[in-house]
């Protein structure tokens, strides 16, 4: 059959939902062969536009056209069938299956009985797009990048002609994305038409033809990314009002606050890291950063760091006192606030108010005395942390579930700022923020260092960690890199530390 | 069609009218049920809503009945805020009221101001002691609480059965399992003269405004919530969950022992295989339909206590069968979960996409 020029074409695609209207008639052209980038912030309506191509929701209004054909999408089975494939953020494998084994759960059952063919299949097709698998692998044994090969090569087996990736890198290594980018090309180039939904601008400039650009539902714009500015696509994002950057002046570094030396920790969760030898230390008015693939032991590392794991040694040291055995309560009496990747669930009770969460860690403020709450002084602890942070609320007494993710990170970072901290950890601070927001938590966090406290960031924002840090390394499988200075360190290093590739001899701490 | 939709916010106000409204589909329930077994309804939801409580001496049993109603269920509110489900407010009743009759039985005839607060505080021991073997199984073991407590349950009533027949048996009791009677000293005073209430309606009463204090005002009580609400938040914010299982379990079980107590020493006097009609599982009803708050569960004691009175005043007045009580008590709790389904979703009406739209598209993968 003759090759329909546009594969994809979405008409006036309306999508309601209790309360908030996330696609308000979007249009949306993807031609044979082309790569073309869904931008848009958290929460403009990407992953609701992407859900209802994939036939995981059903639009309230509007026309999908696939390959000149008007369709309804009624599930991803259906999906597939039409040859749309997706890639998820958070990859849907099972980690205790082999590659094939996973591959061959999505394809029909006729198609899987010669298990050799499908084998030769798999390798056929990762080997023509350069991403070497082996498909008697268990997934449990795979890199973050190779899974996502994975997941790649099921769409391919499947014989999708469009493929959609939903922020596809945040996942990966400088290099491996470099490698990703090549395999997309290679496709794009056989006629296979690419989605790719992402929120870094760099990326998009250098990989896509075309962008479609999402605000609060709408198309805000079309665009050719390698002709503009990543400044000027993130204006048809974020619109004209909302600053896009923060400007951060050279760190005073004072007295070491935090020691961390030897520090290992086993876990025992068979999906966990452990921690291996960890060695850094932090000086008051410095911000050092930890870059790193999602589930290196970032995670393992804060909750170590905040006491909700205690250690047994002497490995962690807080001006100068050994702080491994205390629990978080006692740590942050001493001046140790964290603020952890999750916002609702662990920085926040999603259904109790904004008052009753600064109780969370603020009790020592003398909100709490004798074991008595006092109601009133809570209330205006939350009121000035919502003045102070510009959280856009309807009170103190509103729920943190009703907050944006921005405006509750805001009242976060605030409730741990007001307190005065002589070090804040801070985990991915700014993931799926609006970039008001995001520009808003790095002036506190600058302030906030200016005033003498050490901050500690982690972050898988390598733009982030550039942008702020006096000093960074990276994590990788439990190990952490040498630090060094952010001004020195060229993100091809980064990325090979974030790939593991640093030597346990380079362990001295490069505090200078 | 018909479709269940999550609201963007909980309902406040049908989380109060959902017991209201679960009464009423229960009253209405009632009155189909009556008239399917030929019997007049009216007559009969007169006999079990109303005449119990047309006279003093029916409210003083409605508040006989309440007490032990509500002091269980004001343990359990503190267990349940926390989410820790404890079921063993039975068992911890039983302990508490086998040895608060230990005491009363070894002290005998000797008197003094000192014997009752004895007996009472034996009976509190006794139920916190039970709820520890749960509170340690769950803390130190990994244990779940719910299958723990109801096992504990059955060993509680093999214990009560077993205290009866042997070391607390009445000697001249021809052969009946049951205790000697207690004396007087060992005995709650009346609360309203004339009557069987005493003053254990005042412990409940003050238990439910222990956890209105509790939760309205004290650290503890917002630490319990947070437990209940979000796990993770309480480990970040440094809340011990190990601590506070201990607290919620022997609260729960301090409560529902000093119910047990304040029943052999109130209207029963002597220790007696059937010293509790169920007062602990109901309380769980009266946690859930009081909505955990101590307004909620005093009224709902007082008309979960109505369900055991109206049930046998429609044994004696109409012949029918004891299972009336379980069967109001279940369809309270099955109306209550129903409507509760209703503060985080609502019903709406949509029309079916219109069908034709969807067509067959051109094959799939040839272009690659």
């Amino acid at each position: 059959m003759a090759v329909s020029a546009q594969r994809l074409k979405l008409q006036g695609i309306v999508k309601d939902y209790p309360g908030c209207r996330a696609n308000d008639g979007v249009d949306l052209t993807v031609g044979a062969g082309e790569i073309h980038a869904l931008l848009g912030e958290n929460g403009a309506g990407k992953s609701t536009l992407m859900k209802i191509i994939y036939g995981v929701v059903q639009p309230d209004a509007g026309r999908i056209v696939w390959n000149g054909h008007p369709v309804t999408v009624e599930n991803p089975a259906r999906a597939r069938q039409l040859g749309i494939g997706m890639v998820f953020q958070h990859f849907s494998l099972f980690e205790t299956l082999t590659v094939a084994e996973n591959i061959a759960l999505g394809l029909p059952a006729d198609e899987v009985r010669d298990r050799g063919a499908l084998e030769q299949r798999i390798r056929e097709v990762s080997e023509h797009y350069g991403m070497a698998l082996d498909p008697r692998r268990f997934v449990s044994t795979l890199s973050m990048g190779e899974r996502q090969r994975v997941e790649i090569v099921r769409c391919l087996v499947q014989e999708s002609t469009l493929l959609i990736l939903d922020e596809p890198t945040s996942v990966l290594t400088p290099q491996e994305v470099a490698t990703l980018f090549k395999t997309l090309r290679k496709l794009a180039r056989d006629g296979c038409s690419i989605l790719f939904i992402s929120h870094k601008l760099e990326e998009v400039r250098s990989l896509c033809d075309q962008a479609t650009v999402l605000r609060q539902g709408r198309v805000s714009g079309h665009c050719q990314p390698k002709d503009l500015s990543a400044s000027d696509i993130a204006r048809l994002m974020v619109g004209d009002d909302t600053p896009i950057s923060t400007q951060v002046s050279a760190a005073q570094p004072g007295d070491t606050l935090l020691q961390v030396q030897e520090l290992s920790w086993q876990t025992d969760d068979p999906f966990g890291t452990s921690l291996k030898n960890i060695g850094f230390s932090l000086r008051a008015g410095e911000i050092v950063g930890i870059a790193g693939v999602a589930g290196n032991g970032q995670e393992e590392l804060l909750k170590v760091l905040s006491g909700e794991i205690t250690l047994k040694g002497e490995a962690i040291r807080f001006t100068g006192e050994a702080i491994d055995r205390l629990p978080p309560g006692a740590r942050r009496a001493r001046g140790l606030a964290v603020v952890p990747e999750e916002r609702l669930g662990r920085g926040a009770v999603p259904v109790m108010s904004l008052a009753d969460n600064a109780l969370l860690t603020a009790a020592g403020q003398g909100l709490v005395q004798r074991g008595v709450i006092w109601r009133q002084k809570v209330r205006e602890f939350a009121r000035d942390v919502i003045s102070r942070f510009g959280v856009r609320c309807s009170g103190e007494q509103s729920s943190a579930s009703s907050l944006s993710g921005g405006n509750l990170q805001k009242y976060i970072l605030g409730r741990e700022a007001c307190q005065s901290p002589r070090l804040l950890v801070a985990s991915h601070p700014t993931w799926g923020v609006d970039v008001g927001s995001a520009v808003a938590i790095h002036q506190a966090l600058v302030k906030l260092r200016d005033e003498g406290a050490a901050i500690l960031l982690i972050s898988e924002d390598l733009d982030e960690l550039y942008q702020l840090c006096h000093r960074m390394g990276a994590i990788c499988n439990g190990r952490l890199s040498p630090l060094a200075p952010a001004s020195e360190l060229s993100i091809n290093q980064l990325g090979q530390w974030m790939a593991g590739n640093f030597k346990a001899e380079e362990f001295a701490d490069a505090a200078a | 069609m018909l479709q269940l939709e999550r609201r963007p916010e909980a309902s406040t106000t049908l989380r109060w009218l959902s017991p209201l409204l679960a009464l009423a589909l229960t009253v209405a329930t009632g009155f189909l049920l009556f008239l399917g077994m030929g019997k007049d309804p009216i007559q009969a939801l007169t006999f079990f809503f109303i005449t119990p409580i047309s006279d003093l001496t029916g409210l003083a049993e409605l508040g006989l009945k309440t007490a032990p109603l509500l002091l269980c269920a004001a343990g359990l509110t503190v267990c349940f805020r926390a989410r820790i489900w404890n079921i063993g407010a039975e068992g911890h009743f039983l302990i508490g009221a086998v040895a608060a009759s230990a005491v009363a039985v070894s002290v005998g005839e000797a008197g003094g101001f000192l014997v009752l607060p004895a007996v009472l505080l034996a009976g509190i021991a006794g139920g916190m002691a039970w709820a520890a073997i749960a509170a340690f199984l769950k803390t130190h073991l990994n244990c779940n609480e719910i299958l723990t407590t109801i096992m504990l349950n059955y060993i509680a009533l093999n214990l009560l059965l077993y205290a009866v027949h042997g070391p607390l048996k009445d000697p001249y009791g021809f052969g009946f399992p049951q205790s000697v009677m207690f004396a007087d000293a060992a005995l709650l005073p009346a609360l309203i003269n004339g009557t069987r209430l005493h003053i254990g309606l005042a412990f409940g009463l003050l238990a439910a405004v222990a956890v209105w204090v509790l939760f309205a005002r004290s650290f503890i009580g917002y630490q319990l919530n947070v437990v209940g609400e979000d796990h993770r938040a309480a480990a970040f914010a440094g809340f011990s969950a190990r601590r506070l299982t201990w607290f919620a379990l022997l609260v729960g079980g301090a409560t529902a022992g000093l119910a047990g107590a304040a029943e052999v020493t109130g209207p029963i006097g002597q220790l007696v295989p059937q010293v509790s009609p169920g007062y602990g599982y109901t309380a769980i009803i009266v946690v859930f339909l009081g909505r955990m708050h101590a307004l909620g569960i005093i009224a709902a004691s007082a008309l979960l206590a109505l369900t055991f009175i109206g049930g046998e005043m429609l044994q004696i007045a109409m012949n029918m069968p004891k299972a009336v009580t379980a069967m109001f008590q279940g369809m309270l709790l099955f109306y209550l979960l129903t409507c509760d389904a209703f503060i985080h979703y609502r019903i709406r009406f949509r029309r079916p996409l219109p069908a034709g739209l969807s067509q067959p598209a051109a094959p799939a993968g040839q272009e690659l």
